[in-house]
């Protein structure tokens, strides 16, 4: 079984305790630092609000308790990455606990959702650690304001444990918590796995996997260790407790630190910061500003516009592309037809057209007025040039032929030009009339192909 | 004014009057300290380092204000900051040999608020490293000499910052109080020091001892000059959380006298173990003078008093090996090569840290560790309750709590070195007041026999600096002790 225990980085302008801003990856060394995160001798934390409140709107959306009291604690250990030699976190009052997450229908239990700060970043000159001759400490990350967001063990496969990471993903912007980009670093996902025996309930030594900055990543590493564990023990030996980090360029996972060397961390309640009383109303407050969230949303979608149940799935997933859908339903085109061109266009490329294009575009489509093929050239320009697509088919000539007087002229110089096809149709090879359809999209392209092929089977007799 | 001696024995309150008066200039009135210093700081040892560049500059902007008609109380007030206290630029060790050579690239809140008002400042004063002593013996520079007897302590662990006062070398010092390293170097050098309320004065700047009980305060030679130094110091600082936001009214009611007050004299604190004769003898006086002017005197008990000193001694240790860990030789201060971090964290740390600090970081370390939280820190945390609930229960039945700051005069240099326990004890009077958070002053209470300071410690309900400040005030008026530069010369 998997659990995981992610962290984000909240969507705010300043650090977790002073008033840096948190800066973008790329930024020179220590340029994002001042007295307070640089751990000088006498400075003091301050609580930014802005995390509070994301962090907050993320246990509610995860539907966890909040207690009225919380604190923040410190966690006492030395790094040069670690300016103060503590990290402020949270430890036995945490901001909330006892949430869930749904996937699929089914609920992913969430242990708790806390808020803490970043460390800095250690760069060794040199190829491996054990070997470089100089480190370096970069201190922008120190002090960056972190959700950490733990699941109890309820993930039974690599794919389960991928899925969550992409739906909190999918949760944290909906409600505008984190933009949790995770090659940016703002989320990190940190399974912790454990095997145990088919029809067993109890679960073996867990391992602890780092270092995995893709959702791409986060499926092979587990895969690697799931089967690592698996030889372990049908070998005859045991697991150990241990943290290990996951090596992409090897493809495996690697031990870096085990139980053993675990260290004592000393929590005890930060004596610099007064514990926080989460006033009710806040709460309130921010329940009721929360959008949509996808759970409920794909339920919407399904129940409302009677969406297929893996329509909704894709298109709740994304804020954006669920929005568009609505706004598109609208005004005034069909749903199954918008989702059709929403999953089977936009997503794929990425390029969204208004809702108003959109809707037009589906009506031209459904309406017969254009082909399918047609419909996606006009898309396109239509999100290039920011167009009314009927104004593009109305200029392009792009209107689809639908007069049965002026396809019959067509059809029958298709029949003319294939006389072996019509042969072979006539005498029961229905496949020829493939060939024909072919023909006649050549010749005339923006043929009605229901009606063409009707008048076809009525002129081949 | 010509003699320019007299210049140091002054008050604020005098020295400000004279300066409006053009009786004499602020930069005069720096360099009179400056002389003093000059000449007797080499016996006292009170300053660590000197400020030329920043007393001449702010000598000569409080000229300008003073001729500008600019009437704050504090403006060309000579000031010595003790020196845990970070001045931007001014080299801040907290008396330890690991910040050696350290320039904080900011000022405090509490010494920016002193500058905003004027205040000139000398130099930095000698502590015990860290603030963790109470004779400054404990400095990783040298110790500091009583001006009263300069081969006995004066006190600490703000030591170096209450002789300064005391010696005439200075109208200010800033102090901070953890578990009495005001209160009780006031009471052995002659000086009045002030501890606020928890919370009343920022602690921003003050590199940390133990967070929750640190707090900056004055020493001064008059209960009105504390009163004003703490009027311009206290108030919410939004770069401190722990400050609050209650109206700084510290100077209500501050000449109205004792009477109809009532104040309560613990029988713990006034029969507490090893309390000297001549310091009891002292307070039976202090007692029978606030008495006289009208004060009712009533017995209160502190029954957890016992336990204090085991909870502060588990409490400030933890908070400490937390607060230190960020001396580890990799942004600033002291470094020593190693070939691992590992071993550079410890060499740097033993080098660096003394004796005194090394124990303490040790103990809290082992408090808070897995296994003996519990039974330590946490059990410590629910004496710590206790106490808290002890004064509550006093406070019902007084205004004011009344008794000696500290048990013994100053005693001779190296007399308690050799023995922390007996050094601990010097603050068993003045803890207390740590842990609940409490205001608490110390002023002088006559002397004894061998002529040497003794100290009377009032404390208050939290936030009611006015009370404790207008008990020394009622003492200091009826009694006719004053505060006084000590005949050094």
């Amino acid at each position: 079984m998997i659990g995981m225990e992610v962290h984000v980085q909240p969507t705010t302008r300043s650090k977790m305790f002073c008033g840096c801003a948190v800066g973008q990856l790329g930024d020179p060394p220590n340029s994002n630092v001042c007295e307070i995160c640089l751990g000088m001798p006498g400075v003091l934390p301050v609580i930014n609000k802005a995390a509070v409140e994301a962090c907050l709107k993320t246990a509610l959306a995860l539907s966890c308790e909040i207690p009225r009291h919380t604190k923040f604690d410190r966690k006492n250990y030395m790094y040069p990455d670690l300016p103060k030699g503590y990290q402020i976190s949270q430890y036995d009052l945490p901001m909330s606990l006892n949430g869930f997450l749904e996937l699929d229908g089914r609920r992913v239990r969430i242990r708790r959702v806390h808020l803490e700060e970043d460390t800095g970043k250690l760069i060794h000159a040199g190829d491996k650690l054990h070997k470089s001759w100089e480190s370096f400490v970069d201190l922008n990350r120190a002090g960056v304001p972190l959700m950490e967001i733990v699941s109890e063990p309820d993930l039974g496969s690599a794919d389960e444990a991928r899925d969550y990471a992409v739906a909190l993903r999918t949760m944290l912007r909906t409600i505008g918590a984190s933009e949790a980009e995770m090659e940016k670093g703002q989320l990190r996902a940190e399974p912790n796995i454990s095997l145990r025996r088919a029809g067993s309930k109890e679960l073996g030594v867990k391992t602890e996997l780092k270092n995995i900055n893709s959702f791409r990543a986060l499926h092979r590493a587990i895969l690697y260790e799931v089967t690592r564990q698996t030889e372990v023990l049908e070998s005859g030996g045991a697991v150990v407790q241990e943290t290990r980090g996951w090596s992409e360029a090897e493809g495996r996972t690697f031990s870096q630190r085990s139980k053993e060397f675990a260290e004592d961390y000393r929590y005890f309640p930060e004596p610099d910061l007064p514990p926080l009383e989460i006033d009710a109303a806040w709460i309130e407050q921010l329940r009721s500003a929360l959008p949509e969230l996808p759970g409920a949303r794909r339920g919407r979608l399904v129940s409302q516009h009677r969406l297929p149940a893996a329509d909704a799935v894709l298109i709740a997933a994304d804020r954006e592309l669920a929005d568009l859908f609505e706004a598109a339903v609208a005004a005034g085109a069909e749903p199954k037809p918008v989702a059709n061109w929403i999953i089977g266009e936009v997503a794929p490329s990425g390029k969204i057209p208004t809702p108003e294009h959109l809707a037009d575009l589906v009506k031209l489509v459904t309406g017969g007025s254009i082909t399918r093929d047609q419909g996606r050239e006009v898309l396109v320009e239509s999100v290039e040039t920011g167009r009314l697509p009927s104004d593009i088919v109305r200029e392009h000539g792009f209107a689809q032929l639908s007069d049965e007087s002026a396809l019959q002229v067509e059809v029958e110089a298709v029949i003319a030009a294939n006389p072996r096809a019509v042969e072979d149709y006539r005498a029961g090879k229905k496949q020829a009339l493939g060939a024909l359809m072919a023909d006649l999209k050549k010749r005339a392209p923006q043929a009605n192909p229901r009606i063409a092929s009707e008048l076809l089977l009525r002129l081949l007799g | 004014m010509s003699d320019l001696t007299n210049l140091t024995e002054l008050t604020i309150k005098e020295a400000a009057r004279l300066l409006r008066l053009r009786s004499f200039s602020a930069a005069e009135l720096v360099t009179a300290h400056a002389e003093r210093i000059e000449r007797l700081d080499r016996r006292v040892k009170a300053f660590l380092r000197f400020t030329p560049e920043l007393w001449e500059k702010q000598a000569e902007e409080a000229d300008r204000r003073i001729a500008r008609g600019d009437l704050g109380p504090l403006v060309g007030i000579p000031m010595a900051v003790k020196d845990v206290l970070c001045v931007r630029g001014v080299e801040t060790t907290a008396g330890s040999r690991i910040l050696s050579g350290f320039r904080p690239p900011y000022t405090g809140t509490a010494v920016s608020r002193l500058f905003a008002a004027g205040a000139v400042m000398l130099g930095v004063t000698n502590c015990d490293e860290f603030a963790m002593g109470s004779s400054t013996e404990n400095s990783g520079y040298h110790p500091t000499h009583n001006p009263w007897d300069l081969d006995r302590v004066p006190g600490g662990s703000s030591g170096g910052s209450a002789a300064a006062v005391a010696a005439g070398e200075a109208m200010i010092a800033l102090g901070t109080d953890t578990g009495g390293s005001i209160r009780q170097p006031a009471a052995l050098c002659g000086v009045v020091g002030m501890k606020p309320t928890y919370g009343r004065v920022s602690r921003y700047g003050l590199i940390a001892f133990a967070s929750s009980l640190d707090q900056i305060g004055p020493f001064t030679r008059s209960v009105e000059d504390a009163a004003i130094v703490l009027d311009a110091m206290a108030g919410h600082d939004p770069l401190d959380a722990t400050s609050s936001n209650r109206p700084n009214d510290v100077l209500r009611d501050f000449d109205a006298g004792v009477k109809g007050l009532r104040l309560g004299v613990p029988r713990e604190y006034y029969d507490v173990e090893g309390i000297e004769p001549g310091v009891k003898t002292a307070i039976d006086m202090a007692i029978k003078a606030l008495r006289e002017a009208g004060a009712e005197i009533v017995d209160v008990t502190l029954p957890h008093t016992d336990y204090g000193l085991a909870a502060y001694y588990i409490i400030a240790p933890a908070e400490c090996s937390s607060n230190l860990a960020r001396f580890d030789g990799v942004r600033y201060g002291l470094c020593q090569d190693a070939q691992n971090i590992t071993e550079a964290y410890e060499r740097t740390r033993r080098k660096g840290f003394g004796t005194e600090v090394r124990r303490r970081v040790m103990l809290g370390t082992y408090a808070l560790s897995s296994g003996y939280y519990d039974a330590y820190y946490l059990k410590a945390q629910k004496v710590r309750t206790l106490i808290k609930r002890d004064f509550d229960a006093a406070f019902e039945k007084c205004d004011a709590i009344i008794s000696a700051t500290s048990p013994t005069v100053a005693f001779p240099l190296g007399s308690r070195t050799q023995n922390p326990l007996s050094m601990y004890l010097c603050d068993v009077l003045t803890l207390g007041g740590n842990l609940a958070g409490l205001p608490g002053i110390s002023v002088p209470c006559g002397m004894t026999d061998e002529v040497l300071p003794v100290g009377l410690q009032v404390l208050a309900p939290q936030w009611r600096e006015d009370v404790a400040l207008r008990v020394a005030r009622a003492y200091e008026v009826t009694s006719g002790v004053k505060a006084g530069v000590a005949p050094i010369e």
